[in-house]
């Protein structure tokens, strides 16, 4: 199926350039909590430099395979994920695999903003410190600022960078969160409804963000609003009932979508 | 014996207030052909509570004042001679009457007739006012059932009457709970400052030598006593120093060990084990403490060319230590999986390993509720008593070297209470200084401990 509609998703789409890769692939990915399978056989391509954004009702499975990615998984013990998981064509739920590595390349912003009980300047800190990134201090404040600037941050918070992270509204932590993420400049970033409690404002500078990322990284974003979908991604995966229904060009999902469901749940008759 | 029977009564009474209450609205209420209020089972607990109150109310008053009153008669029928007695040699007539009512000793021939005869008076007088307590308890639990019966309308709302009466009586708990505490504080205050009389308090808290000793006669040859409490201070930190040295870091480790490396099944067994570290009497730890780790730490001072006294602050601070690993590791497990695991995945997300998790985002955030359990634990160490009896010895020694032997405060306490003792000598009367002492520190602690901890719930979400 994935062969198939990559074709069609070098058909159709112009906005994505045809040259564009495969950064990481899911094949025949299941997942299971307990004896409850959430996932079922999931082929999806996350292109390379591209926003691929994943869809679908409450409970279908989106956060569990974002999660899949960069092995989250492994930290809740009831979960067990079986296929392949490649990201450039290595397996990343090979033995081998340093875990602490793979998800220095490829990070996440979670659904709920989880901001350290640390100041803002030490959240953001946090990453380029462990993995040694900043030389110096000036650089590390420079990286700070350089974060919280592109996540639509700086201006509420630069006169109180010494104060607790946890301090700030829902909407403020989200995007401490995202500042926090694109600090240690992953190569893949997963983004977990990144705007579910922004205002419309913090959400088009997101977008924005989204946009100028989408130069140097590879973006997965899992949202719920189609509108978003529409304006931020180039391509589209539809979820549901932990099923991959339709994946394709955003386009084309949107206003040509295949499936029944898909066209159902875009239309706002379910889910 | 008849009045067992009249006490079963009673609780029949009260058992079949349920029933009686029960019924009288099911009654009532089909009678009328409305509906009850509430179910039929609140009318039947507010019949009960109404029956048992007033009855264990005036039993547990008239327990009360029964003594004072008869003895008051009594005292009024002696004769003249025997009622114009100063005070304490009263008491010991009364005394008298007391143990031959009884029946505790004899009524022989050499005791006067007078005293025996109110012996007679005051038997007679205690039946009749159990049997008289009895009977009133037992109209006071047929007139409430009477009352609260008239009550049930089916209208009557028995459930938020219910919910009334449980409120007051668990409010009444809790009183009881805080007067006893202001009680034994009050008293503690009243006793230590008998003691300041004596002592001035200066001397006392700053003091540097402590031998209790004081001479009983004037012939005597021996201490004058000695009051300061800086000894005893001192070896009291001493030893909950080391106790700390020990348990902090080893309780610590283990406690981030299960929460955060060890498998599920392997945390189920160990955290109980490790919990019934905490329920070994102290007496236990304070023989092992006295038998096997002073010998113990003897020999290795030998060895290495220390001198090691025979009972040393060391080998009691050291089990003292072992006996409170459980507070610290068993609070510290529980504040350290209260940290949510999305933070833990947010520091996993930007490629942090574990050790670097636990560092840099899981201690600081379970940071407050740590200190908050390494705090309980040294009002633990402070309090323990036992141990130190058995292994660090009773000489106050000013010293901080932990091979010596050292005291503290409870010891201290203890020694000068056990036996007999006279209530109003400054050696007696130290205790409670010492106690209050005491008190205050413990009290200051517990009172950072509760507001770090309050501090930590504000911490994350
Ligand atoms: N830790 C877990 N333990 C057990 N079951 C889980 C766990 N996490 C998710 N699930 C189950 O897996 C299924 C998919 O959940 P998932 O969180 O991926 O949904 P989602 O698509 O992200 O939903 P939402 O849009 O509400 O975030 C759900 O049925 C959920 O109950
Ligand atoms: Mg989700």
């Amino acid at each position: 199926m994935s062969a198939v509609t990559k074709e069609q998703a070098a058909a159709t789409d112009t906005t994505a350039p045809v040259s564009a890769l495969p950064k990481m692939k899911g094949r025949k990915v299941c997942v299971h909590y307990g004896e409850k399978q959430a996932l079922f056989d999931v082929d999806i391509d996350i292109l390379d430099k591209q926003v691929t954004a994943l869809i679908g009702p409450s409970g279908c499975g989106k956060s569990t395979f974002l999660r899949c990615l960069n092995r989250m998984n492994d930290v809740v013990d009831i979960c067990r994920v079986s296929g392949d998981v490649t990201l450039d064509d290595g397996d990343i739920y090979d033995s081998k695999v340093d875990v602490v590595h793979l998800r220095a390349r490829v990070g996440m912003v979670f659904q709920k903003p989880n901001p350290f009980p640390k100041t803002i300047f030490e959240n953001i800190a946090y990453g380029p410190r462990i993995h040694g990134l900043a030389k110096d201090k000036t650089t590390l404040e420079e990286t700070v600022e350089k974060s919280l600037r592109r996540a639509g941050l700086w201006e509420e918070v630069k006169d109180r960078l010494d104060q607790p992270g946890t301090g700030l509204s829902g909407g403020q932590q989200q995007r401490l969160c995202i500042a926090r993420a694109i600090a240690v400049e992953p190569e893949v970033i997963l983004m977990d409804e990144p705007c579910s409690a922004l205002d419309p404002i913090a959400t088009a500078t997101i977008e924005d963000l989204i946009h100028e990322l989408r130069e140097n990284f590879t973006i997965a974003i899992v949202t719920h609003s189609m509108q978003q979908a529409a304006r931020v991604s180039q391509k589209t995966a539809f979820f549901h009932l932990g099923k991959l229904i339709e994946y394709g060009d955003t386009e084309q999902i949107f206003t040509n979508p295949k499936q029944e469901k898909t066209q159902g749940y875009i239309t706002g008759r379910f889910g | 014996m008849l009045q067992w029977i009249f006490l079963i009564g009673l609780l029949a009474l009260l058992a079949s207030a349920y029933k009686i209450g029960t019924g009288t609205a099911l009654g009532r209420a089909s009678a009328t052909g409305e509906r009850l209020h509430s179910l039929p089972g609140y009318y039947g607990a507010y019949t009960v509570l109404w029956a048992a109150f007033p009855a264990l109310v005036l039993i547990a008053i008239w327990a009360i004042l029964q003594g004072g009153l008869i003895e008051g008669i009594i005292v009024s029928e002696l004769p003249e001679k025997l009622r114009v007695l100063p005070e304490n040699e009263l008491g010991l007539v009364m005394n008298d009457v007391r143990n031959i009512a009884a029946g505790a000793f004899g009524t022989g021939d050499d005791v006067d007739p007078a005293v025996k005869a109110a012996a007679m008076h005051l038997r007679s007088l205690e039946d009749m006012s159990s049997w008289a307590m009895l009977a009133a308890a037992l109209a006071a639990a047929a007139a409430g059932l009477f009352l609260a019966r008239k009550r049930l309308e089916p209208e009557f709302r028995a459930r938020n009457q219910v919910e009334r009466i449980v409120m007051w009586f668990l409010m009444g708990s809790s009183t009881i709970a805080i007067l006893t505490t202001v009680g034994i504080v009050l008293s503690l205050l009243f006793e230590a400052w008998r003691f300041f009389e004596q002592i001035p308090p200066l001397d006392f808290l700053f003091g540097l030598e402590w031998s209790p000793q004081t001479a009983i006669r004037d012939d005597q040859v021996g201490s004058s006593g000695a009051f300061g409490a800086i000894p005893v201070f001192a070896g009291t930190m001493l030893i909950s120093l080391l106790a700390m040295m020990v348990a902090a870091p080893i309780g610590l480790f283990a406690a981030i060990y299960m929460a955060e490396y060890a498998s599920p099944r392997f945390r189920a067994i160990v955290k109980p084990v490790l919990e019934i570290l905490a329920g070994i009497p102290t007496v236990v730890y304070g023989f092992f403490a006295a038998l096997t780790m002073a010998p113990f730490f003897r020999e290795m001072g030998d060895l290495l060319g220390f001198d090691v006294a025979s009972q040393s602050a060391l080998a009691a601070g050291v089990v003292m230590g072992v006996m409170i690993i459980p507070f610290v590791s068993s609070l510290s497990d529980d504040v350290i999986t209260a940290v949510p695991r999305s933070l833990r995945e947010g520091s996993y997300g930007l490629g942090a390993t574990k050790s670097e998790t636990i560092r840099k985002v899981i201690i600081p955030a379970a940071l407050p509720g740590i200190v908050g359990s390494l705090l309980l634990a040294v009002s633990r160490a402070i309090g323990e008593t036992m141990i130190v009896v058995m292994a660090a010895g009773l000489s106050a020694n000013l010293t901080g070297n932990p091979f010596e032997a050292v005291t503290t405060v409870t010891v201290q306490i203890v020694t000068l209470l056990v036996g007999d003792q006279e209530f109003d000598s400054a050696k007696t009367l130290a205790a409670f200084a010492l106690g209050l002492v005491l008190f205050f520190v413990t009290l200051i602690l517990n009172v950072i401990a509760l507001h770090v901890v309050r501090k930590y719930r504000e911490q994350y979400d």
